[in-house]
């Protein structure tokens, strides 16, 4: 009972970045099983020639289940699919990626197989024979240790944390059709999509977040930060205090904190934030953090690695020109 | 139209978490508790609707000790009309709830069951969906708005790049996030009728928890950072350090 399953995903036909992370997280457990690891890529009619890459970071094969009605995530279709081929296998683990899809998918397959469920989990590893998982708790607050003692182990992994090692295996693609799905049992049903916007990178997968709070002033000066997130690159995304938020100023999606989002980028800028405990709980294990506050006393210059005292306005243009100086020497 | 909404009692989210002596739970002196803050905006979904329908009950359903009875009054104060209390205690182990809300659920009469996205404690995101699944019914987390139809409710609901619109037969279940339901205060009024709205208690059929907290512990401490300058001229600086000594550009 030694292999891991790894369940990637896509998006419109493409495999999303998450499913290297997921591939690389669950070929470490599997090396401390003594088994090897399975990807299984659900999607529409062709969506398997996007997959191959995938053995790169470990899979020995990659199951592609193939059909019409799947090629965007339905919780119903997706889960059916996802239990059957647990059952198909003898996995000692199951890896979801902490995604939207994820979060939504893999309580629903743990339910059905009747095993517990470990979300959002930051670290892995098998100790005497027995899966063993971090994960963040309050908000970043505290750290548990988790042990499972049903099989298989069920876990979401924490986006942009298991940085995706190259361990090439044969990573042998099998395409299939799943069967007995059948759409018109489904009670869930996709009406409309509303894109926000190409290329906007989710403030919960970027590695770089460029967050803005109060000292902003208005949300007509939202451009300011703009500029320092298109100077750092596509990697970066924006986002912002729950004052801003509840202020109406900036979506619902791009907040982080205890009420928003639990973020952990190599790189976060904390733009006219103070510091609310909850705020703090939300970001304090990015790897580095930058604070730029007029208020030498502000809680945030606690946390943060570097920061800069001074009028956001005039900082943070300063740091696009220079970020955009440094790239173009590179 | 009944609605349940399922609530667990959590730390206020203003608290200071310290570990306990047993190394695997927090040390609760001193710390205030509240409804979940996700659970909330399920109960004010809930009250609009029955407010807007003008029928219905409001059932708040929990598990947990006894000092779950005032997170319920806190709920019931806001308006909601009964409460079920499931007396049991669960950890990390989100199925073991779901099994013991579902056991109880399926005795209740109610087409929508709403839940908080996830309990601002553990964050996991995982009791409403596995409820569902449980019950053999329909469920679409995440969701910041949704409006009843005949049978039906539509529901929309962030994800990556955009927002889904989805619709979905009831009976059937929905997670709440933040979004259209600003949750209410609780009047002076409504927390004296809640000490009188009737309150259920039961022993809660969970079954074992298969996922066990081993150890409890602090982030690692960051280093102490610096204030690298003031103003503008600061700035190349900083990236040079950001460059050279972080490495995180």
């Amino acid at each position: 009972m030694g292999d891991v399953l790894a369940v990637v995903e896509q998006r419109e036909g493409k495999v999303r970045g998450i499913s290297n992370e997921v591939v690389s997280a669950a070929t470490e457990l599997a090396n401390g099983l003594g088994g090897s690891v399975h990807a299984l890529l659900i999607g529409g009619d062709g969506v398997s020639a996007d997959a191959s890459g995938l053995g790169t970071y470990g899979a020995e094969k990659i199951r592609v289940a193939e059909m019409g009605p799947l090629a965007s995530y339905h919780p119903e279709g997706y889960t059916q699919v996802v239990v059957e081929a647990v059952r198909a296998g003898e996995y000692g683990a199951v890896v979801f990626g902490a995604t939207s899809q994820g979060k939504d998918l893999a309580p629903r397959v743990a339910a059905v197989l009747d095993v517990p469920l470990a979300s959002d989990i930051t670290e892995m590893g098998v100790e005497d024979g027995v899966v063993v998982a971090v994960r963040p708790v309050f908000a970043g607050k505290a750290f548990s240790t988790v042990s499972f003692s049903a099989s298989p182990a069920m876990m979401t992994i924490r986006p942009n944390v298991f940085q995706p090692q190259e361990r090439p295996a044969p990573g042998a693609v099998e395409v299939y059709a799943p069967e007995g799905v059948d759409p018109s049992s489904w009670m869930v049903r996709l009406k409309e999509f509303e894109a926000t916007g190409s290329g906007v990178k989710d403030v919960s997968e970027a590695s770089i977040v460029v967050s803005g709070g109060r000292g902003m002033k208005g949300p007509e000066n939202w451009g300011v930060l703009e500029g320092l997130r298109d100077a750092l690159g596509p990697d970066a995304a924006l986002g912002a205090s729950r004052a801003v938020v509840d202020a109406g100023w900036r979506p619902h999606g791009e907040q982080v904190g205890q009420t928003g989002k639990t973020v952990a980028p190599k790189l976060y800028f904390a733009v006219g934030i103070s510091g609310a405990i909850q705020h703090l709980a939300g970001m304090r294990t990015s790897g580095v953090i930058v604070a730029v506050n007029k208020d030498p006393d502000a809680p945030i210059f606690q946390v943060a690695d570097y920061g800069i005292v001074g009028d956001l306005f005039e900082v943070v243009p300063a740091l696009a020109k220079e970020v955009t100086a440094l790239k173009a020497g590179d | 139209m009944n609605i349940v909404v399922c609530v667990k009692r959590t730390p206020d989210t203003e608290t200071k978490i310290r570990v306990g002596a047993d190394g695997t739970s927090i040390d609760s002196s001193g710390v205030k508790f509240i409804i979940s803050p996700y659970d909330e905006f399920a109960i004010e979904a809930a009250l609009q609707l029955k407010e807007a329908r003008e029928e219905g009950e409001v059932v708040l359903l929990s598990m947990g000790g006894d000092d779950t009875r005032e997170t319920l009054r806190q709920g019931l104060a806001m308006g909601a009309d009964r409460a079920v209390l499931l007396k049991g205690e669960s950890r990390s182990d989100g199925l073991a709830v779901a099994k013991a809300l579902a056991a109880e659920l399926r005795s209740m009469d109610a087409p929508l069951v709403l839940f908080g996205m996830k309990g601002a404690d553990m964050d996991q995101q995982q009791v409403g969906p596995m409820t569902a699944t449980l019950l053999g019914l329909p469920c679409i987390t995440g969701v910041s708005e949704f409006e009843t139809g005949d049978n039906t409710v539509t529901c929309r609901r962030e994800v990556e790049g955009g927002t889904e619109i989805l619709e979905m037969k009831l009976p059937g279940v929905i997670t709440m996030t933040k979004g259209k339901f600003e949750p209410r205060y609780a009047s002076l009024k409504g927390i004296m009728a809640a000490k009188r709205k009737p309150m259920d208690e039961k022993e809660a059929q969970g079954g074992e928890e298969r996922l066990v907290v081993r150890k409890l512990a602090y982030p690692p401490e960051r280093p102490p950072g610096r204030i690298v300058g003031e103003g503008a001229g600061a700035a190349g600086e900083l990236v040079r350090l950001l460059r050279e000594e972080a490495k995180a550009l």
